[in-house]
């Protein structure tokens, strides 16, 4: 499904039965029913459905996968450092990733993309400012279990020095957990993503995104039921789909928690 | 005693933890060049009237003064003036309280009422047929967008059938508020109508907000009680020949329950979460659609009081959690 996602947002343009429909309106085609021609129906401005679904796949690629790149690219040295270190620095950086897991993430978001204004690029520094503490807490615990651990003391009373054991030690023994984590960690960034573009913070019109579509759709309804319908359903598989794949990594690569969390 | 001191420890980092949730909020929504009083001033207000709207509401002075002044606010109660309003944020915030209330209420009492029993039975009698059913409503629960939900409800029961209503929380004024929950004045005031109307258009916000809470308090009772199912103490009892049914409730149960009460926190963050955007889609004049009227309206007042109420809120009920984990799970 995922993979299925991926080759859609790239083949998009190939994909797509009316590829210009992003952009281009055609008032005399506005909202009919699917048909062979739309499968999904046509929009307010007679744009096929269908088409705009596949662009808006790019887009919750995009915002996704950057957004969590750069939670991962803050969180983990924030975890790995204040893990390793006991002292109040390692203490503060807990603290503040506390504060930020203290407010549920779409309200932190809903406040720093309303802040910036609405565009691809503040809902990706939105999710990424409030989506990084949850590797910064997750690697932090990991790598504190990680030094009592014969390996690592081992190293350390060797002479290797701390970013060496940090980096080559402690790092690819977390690595499954940060994975999984990461996965899961995809879909609610997609969710949280949509319900932004949904309150009219995300990409402005005529952004084919999911979120605002479904927006855009509910002054048609209930007679434009397949409007609302279609982005609603690519939300739910994608979300579902990277939801299935942390579950199904779980139980692969770290065995010790299948039993409790998977089945 | 561990648990006087975690107690303890707890309640030294809260103030702390609230005060740090203060700055992050203010720096965010001071940290931008948009403008509130020009905003709220108009296009036609003179220079002077702008100056005169920034020096009453302290825009005036610099940044650090105006955090320092909020945080002295606070700890009177005084949460500044809502720029769109013209009320106090308290006042503001307080007046929408119950209606939040009464909707989370009902939220948790469902999802808790559904979820942990349906949890039990689908670890009890797992890998069948009703625990595969189970499992994909959970995982639909974890993976569905709920604003989507809730216009998909509107549309089938608003819509279509015609059964519930499509958004508010009463037709007409609401019987007398004296608790502000609708359900329990309108029963005060003896007012049936007033009840039914209002337990009708709390059908389906409840119903979208409890969804996803339900499937998470399903997936985490079925794993504890599966844990609990396959551990030694269970097979020890099984061999000494007690009947199923006492080892589920008496022993199973008790322990598969603490791993539930530690979710709780969890749920709450998803009910909060929940409210912003429900409450946006059905009109539930609450917390929640204020929040988004705020930041619609860049009331900036009004966006950080929202959200240190809600922090101030997750974090205490989390606090609670710790507490009662402690209590109740010696092993901890």
């Amino acid at each position: 499904m995922i993979l299925g996602l991926i080759i859609v947002a790239i083949a998009a343009p190939v994909l797509a039965p009316y590829p210009d429909d992003v952009t281009e309106f055609h008032p005399a085609e506005r909202l009919m029913g699917p048909s062979v021609q739309h499968f999904f129906g046509t929009d307010r401005m007679g744009s096929d459905i269908f088409s705009r679904m596949l662009f808006g796949a790019r887009i919750t690629i995009t915002i996704a996968v950057i957004a969590i790149g750069v939670s991962v690219l803050i969180g983990v040295p924030i975890g790995l450092l204040a893990g390793y270190y006991r002292n109040w620095v390692s203490d503060a950086l807990m603290r503040v990733s506390d504060i930020f897991l203290a407010v549920p993430q779409i309200i932190l978001a809903i406040a720093i993309a309303q802040t910036l204004g609405a565009s691809i690029e503040n809902v990706i520094l939105a999710l990424s400012a409030t989506y990084w503490p949850f590797w910064a807490r997750l690697v932090y615990a990991e790598t504190r279990s990680a030094l009592n651990e014969a390996y690592v003391e081992a190293s350390i009373a060797l002479g290797a020095k701390p970013l060496r054991v940090m980096v080559m030690h402690v790092l690819p023994n977390i690595s499954s957990s940060i994975i999984v984590r990461t996965t899961i960690g995809m879909g609610g960034t997609i969710l949280t993503a949509a319900a932004l573009g949904f309150l009219g913070l995300g990409p402005p019109a005529p952004s084919p995104e999911w979120g605002r579509t479904i927006a855009e759709s509910r002054e048609f309804l209930p007679e434009a039921w397949w409007y609302a319908t279609a982005p609603g359903i690519a939300i739910f598989l994608v979300v579902m789909g990277f939801n299935l794949l942390g579950d199904g990594l779980r139980d692969v690569l770290d065995p010790r928690t299948r039993r409790s969390t998977s089945d | 005693m561990r648990t006087l001191v975690l107690v303890i420890n707890r309640l030294l980092w809260f103030v702390p933890t609230l005060v740090g949730l203060m700055i992050i909020t203010f720096t965010i929504s001071h940290i931008i060049p948009a403008d509130p009083v020009a905003f709220f001033a108009g296009e036609n207000a003179t220079n002077e009237q702008i100056e005169e709207l920034r020096a009453r509401y302290g825009f005036d002075k610099p940044l650090h003064i105006q955090l320092i002044n909020y945080l002295i606010g606070v700890t009177q109660g005084d949460l500044g003036v809502s720029i769109y309003t013209q009320r106090p944020i308290s006042e503001d915030l307080l007046s929408r309280l119950p209606a939040t209330m009464e909707l989370t209420f009902m939220a948790v009492l469902l999802s808790t009422v559904v979820g942990i029993p349906l949890g039990v039975i689908a670890a009890v009698y797992r890998n069948t047929m009703f625990d595969h059913v189970l499992r994909v409503i959970t995982v639909s629960g974890l993976a569905i967008a709920s604003f989507w939900l809730a216009i998909l409800f509107q549309l089938l029961f608003a819509m279509e059938l015609q059964i519930t209503p499509l958004q508010g929380r009463i037709d007409g004024w609401g019987p007398e508020v004296i608790t502000g929950f609708f359900l329990i004045d309108s029963i005060i005031a003896g007012d049936l109508d007033s009840f039914t109307n209002a337990a009708a258009h709390l059908v389906l916000p409840t119903l979208t907000l409890a969804f996803p809470a339900m499937a998470t308090i399903m997936r985490f009772t079925r794993a504890g009680v599966l844990d609990a199912i396959n551990s030694n103490y269970v097979l020890y009892e099984q061999a000494m020949g007690f009947p199923s049914r006492i080892i589920i409730w008496k022993y199973v149960l008790r322990n598969a329950l603490i791993g539930t009460v530690t979710q709780i926190g969890l749920v709450f963050g998803i009910l909060i979460a929940g409210t912003v955007v429900v409450e946006a889609v059905y009109d539930w004049p609450g917390l929640g659609l204020y929040a988004v009227e705020a930041i619609l309206n860049s009331d900036y007042n009004a966006i950080m009081g929202f959200t240190l109420i809600t922090g101030a809120f997750f974090i205490i009920i989390n606090l609670i959690v710790d507490i009662i984990q402690g209590v109740i799970d010696p092993r901890n």
